[in-house]
């Protein structure tokens, strides 16, 4: 089982990544699918991680959470958020296969970004939509 | 499941390494991470508790050049394979297009190994996925302690315990010398390139 995306969507993709969030001020900011492949990602140019590391620990982390939501009762947790001294991070799920990891520092509050992440979330499943996955 | 990115012209491919716990799935993935230095561009992952035993996965990325003009990044990961951590066990499974079920030779391990292979079949079952349709490699491991005088299982035993149905290629091997090690990830890597090389034209 294997899908994949085109030049022209994985453009659409990087251009709402770039004008609705890294443009905002966010350090850096992938799209993954639950089984930590990289679809997407964009970075302001000074902050440099290993995205493919952080990928697989994402995907796990929210898998993880999201069986701890179902042991106690709950479909989801629907916030999920990383605080640190200078980095953060935030995660949303995107349909049910994917997920949108921002990094981002202090100087960002954690509401607009919410409002951001939100507004590209709903973009980028536009495109998503069409992909057949299991 | 494999992702294709067709403006970067890469491919993305996650082998999952399964068995019986203390099998050996962590020392394969750090036998080809030190094999493999120059082509790994990143510290390998490991999430282990004190007792030095996988707790979630450990993940290593490895880039195998190009493959019908495709960047292949195969992204290798462990499962715990201690029987309590079946949660976290069938997170990483999730989305695996390959897997190596790497089974351990000692003779006081048998009804271990067939169970592991039993709770893979179901993990994948749950994401709907036939044990007998995906890529599958055995590797029977530590065939090195036989010099030791630890009673092993011969291969023949491993064959009809394990892959009598299944008929997959086997391997047998030793993870500490790396005996094998890089056998069976090479014909992992095949297996799972062809199953999905009608997506790469």
């Amino acid at each position: 089982m294997s899908y994949a995306l085109g030049q022209k969507q994985l453009d659409s993709i990087d251009e709402i990544l770039q004008t609705d969030l890294v443009d905002i001020g966010v350090h850096c900011v992938f799209l993954i699918d639950m089984s930590g492949n990289i679809i997407a990602s964009l970075d302001d140019g000074e902050n440099k991680h290993d995205i493919y590391s952080l990928a697989a620990l994402a995907a796990g982390n929210f898998g993880a959470v999201s069986a701890m939501a179902k042991i106690v009762g709950e479909g989801e947790f629907s916030l999920l958020f990383h605080k640190g001294k200078k980095e953060n991070i935030h995660f949303s799920k995107v349909l049910a296969e994917f997920l949108l990891i921002t990094l981002f520092g202090n100087d960002l509050s954690l509401g607009f970004l919410r409002l951001k992440v939100a507004e590209s979330v709903e973009k980028i499943k536009k495109i998503l939509e069409p992909i057949h996955t299991p | 499941m494999a992702f294709v990115n067709l403006k970067k012209k890469e491919v993305q491919v996650k082998i999952v390494y399964y068995g019986p716990g203390r099998g050996g799935k962590t020392t394969n993935l750090e036998y080809i991470y030190a094999k493999f230095n120059e082509r790994i561009q990143t510290e390998m992952v490991t999430v282990k508790t004190h007792g030095d035993r996988t707790l979630f996965f450990d993940f290593l990325p490895i880039d195998i050049g190009k493959i019908n003009g495709y960047a292949a990044k195969m992204q290798l990961y462990t499962v715990p394979g201690q029987v309590k951590y079946n949660a976290t066990r069938r997170l990483v499974l999730r989305g695996a297009d390959g897997i190596v079920f790497v089974a351990d030779s000692m003779a006081v391990r048998r009804e271990k190994n067939i169970l592991s292979l039993k709770n893979l079949h179901e993990n994948l079952k749950n994401y709907k996925k036939s044990i007998f349709a995906i890529p599958l490699v055995f590797q029977y491991n530590k065939v090195d302690l036989a010099e030791q005088g630890i009673p092993l299982l011969p291969f023949a035993t491993m064959e009809k315990d394990l892959n009598s149905q299944l008929k997959r290629p086997a391997f047998e091997a030793s993870a500490v010398t790396g005996s094998n090690v890089v056998p069976t990830l090479k014909k992992i890597i095949t297996m799972t390139m062809a199953s999905i090389k009608d997506e790469l034209k």
